[in-house]
């Protein structure tokens, strides 16, 4: 047996352990950043498309812009615009211009016009024209907002590019184009060069303006989203969620779901195996029967049904890996049992009458504690596929990003086939490298402590 | 003789045991759940049958009234107004799913048309097989072949760099691996087809040229991930019969190093290779759920994924009971031949 201090030395002499260690550390790092730096809002409203909605939708990561440059991602209110108000027989006109500069080679995905504004019976008019660096001006919408629904509230939306309305009122300016172009498209229609296919660069204009028919009436905001094609450290997927925020939370629950259930199943398999080694007979027979019927499961149809019955919460999910994750330490730990409890220290603490419940605790567990650290270690990468597995069908927890769960909805999409990479590898690889760290940092101490693996 | 019959018997009992207790767990935690949806549809269909026939009733009671006694009367007919937990219904299914007779599908439906759950899976069941069988025959010569060879290098580069792989390898989760592939080889270029069922229906003399290329992918991509940790664990085995005194005696006789270890160490290392082998084969449905799903390959894996996604509760008790036996037969198999030829294990 191998004291606490020779253990430590020995691996650090591994070159796997230290790397397994440094991973690690570098998730703990994560964890830390996302709980400190990113609002937990973001982390609760994960699965609600309204928090996203501001963001663009499949952006690739910021940094792939190089070479021909592709529009980012553009957020403006009203404090990035120039306001200007009139009054004319008793209505309103409020102007908001919003002026951006669009050096890109390529169209933006989409834009959004949001406003909000506080109104009465008489619903204001919205009318909104884009100023185009060569001079022309599409007037793209025109039409009086909603009947607001509350008395004095604030009414807010926000009119998309896909608005019917931006169709039709594109098609009166068909003529323009020297070459076919769809008003359906207006994101590419209303940055396109007239003379040839192409983008039109320069200083584009927005005007959004209000009029407004009631006294009490207001604009309280306004503002142009332009549909980035990149955004972000990781980029956004369909629903518009930034990937790199649920990529960073999500390492908090892979390392719970992993340590949680790998720590449990093996102290549980521990206890177990060594009861039934140091009991030996009938309660050994019987108790490694139950151990063989657990083994025999089949682990993941029985996990689905279990999540699919009786509940998808991160804490059921551990639970019921923990209910297949401790059949195999069971096996380890009866076999060791069995040799130490014929030592001669075991033997003699029985002659003096111990009880067998104080032998097991004080006597033989201990002597197993360094294996026990090392198969902890070694089972938290099933633990964590299998967390993912389950996510990855569609059955994890709902409310709370996990990496399977972000590939369950890339897979959904078909990223994979419209070559949306950076929805697919970034998730993966954190599974990969999470379950990598824990494998190496296993093996590493199985190595030093595990008197079977020393010899080969 | 007599405690080879006694093992045998054990691990009978102990099979029979395993499969009663994967049925009554699937049934129980299923059984609400299955209650509710035939009840739904019973519900459903009578409401359906009730519009459709365009029965007059003289007000809304009189109507309510009617489909209550029809759906009462149907439910007894099937035998619903017990609880799925009553002894009588209980036993009953349990019994007929022992017996394979795996009783109708709600919504899933063969390729043929037919909604018995035992067709269903006889067509799926060849193509799961087909699948992991050959990726199991491949992963295994590879293994062997350079879990030999690291073997006999143990402690040099390419062992270390083996090991290493299998590491790697072995934190992938298959079905993410399987995602990129497809982006690389079905998206990015265009040498596989994205998704592995055939177009051509199994009647044409081409469907099986075209299963086999449809099938090249998922295979590739198991192969990939498998083979790292086989030729680890093909390499610990061969490593410990190498360290044998009776090698130390023929390297001593001068027989060459080759010889030693692919004719003399691997053949000693086989059956508990073989063993493995066997079970990871037979534990496959697991891994083939996850896979299949991603590559959308026609197969007990793909059948499963989808009756989750409509909840069709008897496909789901079938592909459950029938894997697990595959399962358990597999291992029961194992088990005899492993102690028929070696003794020490009827002992232990």
């Amino acid at each position: 047996m191998l004291s606490r201090s020779e253990i430590v030395r020995e691996f650090k002499r591994s070159k796997s352990g230290i790397a397994g260690v440094a991973i690690l550390l570098g998730l703990i790092l994560m964890t830390v950043y996302s709980a400190v730096a990113i609002p937990l809002e973001s982390f609760r409203q994960w699965n609600n498309p309204n928090f996203w909605i501001d963001h663009p939708k499949a952006a690739a990561p910021a940094w792939t812009n190089l070479g021909s440059k592709v529009p980012e991602h553009k957020i403006m209110d009203s404090r990035d615009a120039e306001i200007s108000e009139s009054i004319q027989d008793g209505t309103r006109t409020l102007v908001h211009s919003y002026s951006i500069d669009f050096n890109y080679d390529d169209y933006p995905d989409d834009f959004m016009l949001p406003y909000s504004a506080k109104y009465g019976s008489t619903q204001p008019v919205l009318d909104v024209s884009v100023i185009r660096p060569d001079g022309k001006e599409f007037e793209i919408y025109f039409s009086s907002l909603p009947v607001s629904r509350s008395d004095q509230g604030e009414f807010s939306s926000r009119v998309f590019s896909t608005d019917k309305q931006i169709a039709e009122s594109l098609k009166r300016y068909l003529g323009e184009f020297q070459y076919r172009q769809d008003p359906a498209k207006p994101e590419v229609m209303v940055f396109s060069d007239t003379q040839e296919p192409g983008v039109l660069k320069g200083k584009y204009t927005f005007r959004e303006t209000f009029f407004l028919f009631n006294p009490g009436d207001s604009v309280i905001d306004s503002g142009v989203i332009l549909g980035g094609k990149v955004y972000g450290l990781m980029g956004t997927d369909e629903f518009r969620r930034d990937l790199a925020i649920g990529i960073l939370w999500a390492a908090p629950v892979a390392l719970f779901i992993g340590l949680t259930v790998s720590i449990a199943s093996v102290l549980i398999g521990l206890i177990y195996g060594v009861v039934a080694g140091y009991r030996g007979r009938r309660t050994d027979e019987g108790l490694m029967r139950i151990n063989d019927v657990f083994y025999s499961l089949p682990t993941l149809p029985l996990l689905v049904i279990l999540s699919v019955t009786i509940g998808r919460s991160i804490f059921l999910i551990t639970g019921f890996l923990v209910i297949f994750g401790w059949v195999g330490m069971a096996k380890i730990s009866r076999s060791l049992a069995l040799q130490i409890k014929n030592l001669q220290y075991v033997e003699a603490a029985k002659l003096m009458g111990q009880s067998d419940i104080n032998i097991i605790f004080k006597h033989i567990i201990p002597q197993l504690l360094p294996l026990t650290f090392a198969s902890i270690a070694i089972s938290v990468p099933s633990a964590i596929l299998g967390e993912a597995a389950l996510s990855f069908l569609g059955l994890g927890d709902p409310s709370i990003p996990t990496w399977g769960q972000i590939l369950h909805e890339a897979n959904s999409a078909s990223a994979t086939t419209r070559g949306l990479w950076w929805w697919i590898v970034p998730p993966g690889l954190m599974i990969a490298i999470t379950g990598l760290a824990f494998a190496l940092i296993g093996n590493a101490l199985d190595a030093i402590v595990n008197p079977r693996s020393r010899r080969v | 003789m007599g405690g080879f019959y006694r093992f045998l018997l054990r691990r009978s009992v102990n099979m029979v045991i395993v499969l009663f207790a994967t049925l009554i767990l699937t049934i129980a935690l299923l059984g609400p759940t299955m209650d509710r949806i035939l009840r739904d549809s019973i519900k459903y269909y009578i409401i359906e049958e009730v519009n459709s026939k365009n029965l007059k009733f003289p007000n809304e009671v009189e109507r309510q009234k009617y489909i209550n006694e029809r759906v009462e009367f149907q439910t007894k007919a099937l035998g619903l107004d017990e609880p799925w937990y009553s002894p009588k219904r209980f036993f009953n299914t349990v019994v007929k799913v022992m017996l394979l007779d795996l009783g109708k599908s709600n919504f899933l439906t063969s390729d043929s048309g037919s909604s018995n759950v035992r067709d269903i899976i006889l067509e799926k069941l060849p193509k799961t097989v087909l699948l992991f069988t050959t990726s199991t025959l491949v992963i295994t010569v590879i293994g062997l072949y350079l879990g030999s060879f690291v073997a006999s290098k143990a402690g040099s580069i390419w062992d270390r760099f083996n090991s290493a792989f299998a590491v790697f390898s072995g934190s992938f989760p298959t079905w993410w691996v399987a995602m990129l592939m497809i982006f690389a080889f079905a998206f990015t270029y265009h040498i596989f087809p994205a998704r592995a069922t055939p177009l051509t229906p199994p009647s044409d003399p081409q469907y099986a040229a075209d299963l086999v290329y449809h099938m090249l992918l998922p295979l590739i991509t198991i192969v990939l991930v498998g083979f790292g940790s086989w030729a680890y664990i093909v390499r610990y085995f061969v490593v410990g019969i190498l360290g044998e005194d009776y090698i130390a005696a023929k390297r001593a006789s001068g027989i060459p190093e080759k010889r030693i270890i692919y004719s003399h160490a691997l053949k000693n290392a086989a059956p508990p290779i073989i063993t493995v082998v066997a079970l990871s084969l037979a534990g496959s449905f697991g891994g083939a759920i996850t896979v299949e799903a991603v590559f959308d390959w026609p197969g007990m894996g793909k059948l499963y994924y989808d009756a989750i996604g409509v909840l069709d509760i008897p496909v789901i008790i079938g592909l459950t009971y029938i894997s697990t036996v595959i399962f358990v037969i597999t291992v029961f198999v194992t088990d005899i031949v492993y102690a028929y030829f070696d003794p020490r294990v009827k002992v232990a």
